[in-house]
């Protein structure tokens, strides 16, 4: 089962843009703790390690893996494992989560978060790949759910029940991101309420949130686009209320990563996130 | 079943169908829906050429870059999720391209810019200190080992590459003229800057990449060689890194 012990504070955070540094350095409030992707961090110098560095000496950091391809057909990258393995032994973060998608197929990797059916067989699948990377870096992961624009006829089982039954599988804990839900719920026709009243919330260790942008399908049904590129929206913010009061107190990320805009901009999106903790806090 | 194979094969070339077995929530074709993953692969890989290559999406503009980058993009996904890395055949990619062949000193320029890249990420090393070399015998120095940083690049052009890029990048820049130039990339800290080379300096500093003493290296760069201006250079620009006597 996964432990919350030495894991992210139930505090906002922000996903960490590097024109951001100083900003963060003089004036943080209210973020408590920043999220890196770990691919950029992999390089053998230069400035992005040294803020990393200088960044961790004053904050808890959560590494968050965008390319491993958890959910690939293909066996995992040794070389990649070998690279987590290497960043989280000398950065010691305070988290490190992944996706439940594939990004690497026959060794091209496609710079996008894919979707995969949800079956016994790549449950098997998933919880094997899961398994070997907390292995690699000898500590339990959390597993995002994703952001999804279509379904797979072969699918047997919900989303919640396959994310319940790989954390079952495997030991790992989860990243809840209300956006994706919002979005993949909008999107597939299902009610995020109703998500969030099936999904395993005591296993969360944190929660993202982010911002989509709308557009629509063949036939004119909304289809939205989790681009990460403004505010949260609306419904969203309800949608983390009600998952709020339900698990109490999490570790909040606010995730921007277009059109980053200027740090007081952010600084605010994570002032709405503390309000939010403020209400389940009281 | 729709294998990952399949998904992959379609999301590369908007020619294939969209694969069987996709979906929306009813139970209908995905149709564009399939659209939103092309288009998240083909615009971030775009994106990411485009940040790792801003001179020559500024060369060659808008238009010309977007179809130089989906031509390659399609061709060459990245090898590894170090999106760093990405786009390190760009430059020879380049000169396939029937349109551009005529800018000669096109591939030229994009080496360079993978050149600062890889320097921007190379690994830290001490800058070297220049007291180091004083006092030291000429038989001491001509037999030493000058070390270069892991930021150090080198890069030698038919074309006025280092003018090409400066004119292009820097607002102000003079207007190139057409002569061969040598540029040594390297980082005293985090910001790799770019120096013309004087006669000679490229091959005496090839020689030290070779890991040549500093008499052979001398050797190399022939007799005409003046060392006072490549050695300023490599001082200045924190290419050392350290010196080895023998």
């Amino acid at each position: 089962m996964f432990d919350q012990t030495n894991a992210l504070p139930p505090l906002p955070g922000v996903g960490y843009k590097p024109q951001h540094f100083s900003d963060i350095l003089e004036n943080p409030a209210p973020v408590g703790w920043l999220e890196v992707h770990a691919e950029n961090y992999m390089g053998d110098g230069g400035r992005p390690l040294a803020q990393l560095r200088a960044l961790s000496e004053r904050f808890p950091i959560s590494v968050h893996g965008v390319g491993l391809s958890i959910g690939g057909e293909d066996r995992l990258d040794p070389d990649h494992l070998a690279r987590l393995k290497h960043l989280v032994s000398w950065l010691n973060p305070a988290s490190f989560s992944e996706h439940l998608a594939w990004s690497t197929h026959d060794s091209h990797f496609l710079n996008d978060l894919l979707p995969l059916p949800y079956t016994k067989e790549t449950l098997t699948r998933v919880a094997d790949h899961i398994d070997q990377l907390q292995n690699a870096i000898g500590r339990p992961m959390l597993l995002e759910n994703p952001s999804s624009y279509l379904a797979f006829e072969q699918s047997t089982m919900s989303e919640t029940d396959f994310l319940r039954d790989v954390a079952r599988l495997s030991g790992c804990g989860l990243l809840l991101d209300v956006n994706n839900v919002f979005v993949s719920a909008t999107n597939l026709g299902y009610s995020p309420q109703g998500y969030i009243e099936d999904y395993p919330l005591d296993l969360v260790g944190e929660i993202h949130l982010g911002g989509h942008d709308e557009d629509h399908d063949d036939h004119g049904a909304p289809l939205l686009i989790d681009s990460h590129g403004r505010e949260v929206a609306d419904p969203v913010w309800a949608l983390l209320d009600l998952t709020l009061e339900k698990s109490g107190p999490k570790p909040l990320l606010i995730e921007w990563d277009t059109d980053v805009p200027d740090w007081p901009v952010l600084a605010a999106e994570a002032g709405r996130a503390a309000s939010a903790l403020a209400q389940v806090s009281a | 079943m729709t294998t990952q194979t399949d998904f992959r094969t379609a999301l590369l070339d908007a020619s294939y169908p969209v694969p069987a077995g996709l979906v929306d929530g009813r139970g209908q074709a995905a149709g564009r829906r399939y659209d939103v993953y092309r288009n998240n692969v083909a615009v971030s890989l775009q994106d990411a050429l485009e940040t790792a290559f801003p001179a020559i999406a500024s060369l060659l503009g808008p238009d010309n870059f977007a179809m130089a980058a989906g031509l390659y993009l399609r061709q060459h996904q990245p090898g590894s999720p170090l999106m760093m890395h990405y786009g390190a055949s760009f430059p020879a990619f380049l000169t396939t391209l029937e349109p551009l062949k005529s800018i000669g000193y096109l591939a030229d320029v994009a080496h360079l810019e993978v050149a600062v890249r890889q320097s921007y990420h190379a690994a830290d090393a001490p800058v070297f200190d220049p007291a180091r070399l004083q006092g030291l015998d000429e038989d001491a120095l001509m037999s030493a080992h000058l070390i270069l940083a892991p930021s150090a690049r080198l890069l030698r052009s038919p074309w006025p590459v280092l003018s090409v890029y400066s004119f292009t990048m820097v607002p102000g820049s003079p207007k190139p003229s057409a002569i061969a130039e040598d540029v040594l990339i390297a980082r005293a800290e985090y910001d790799p800057t770019q120096h013309l080379l004087p006669q000679g300096g490229a091959d005496f500093i090839a020689a030290l990449q070779q890991n040549q003493p500093f008499g052979a290296a001398l050797n190399a760069a022939g007799d005409s060689f003046d060392l006072g201006p490549t050695l300023s250079v490599l001082l200045q620009s924190g290419a050392l890194t350290d010196i080895v006597l023998t």
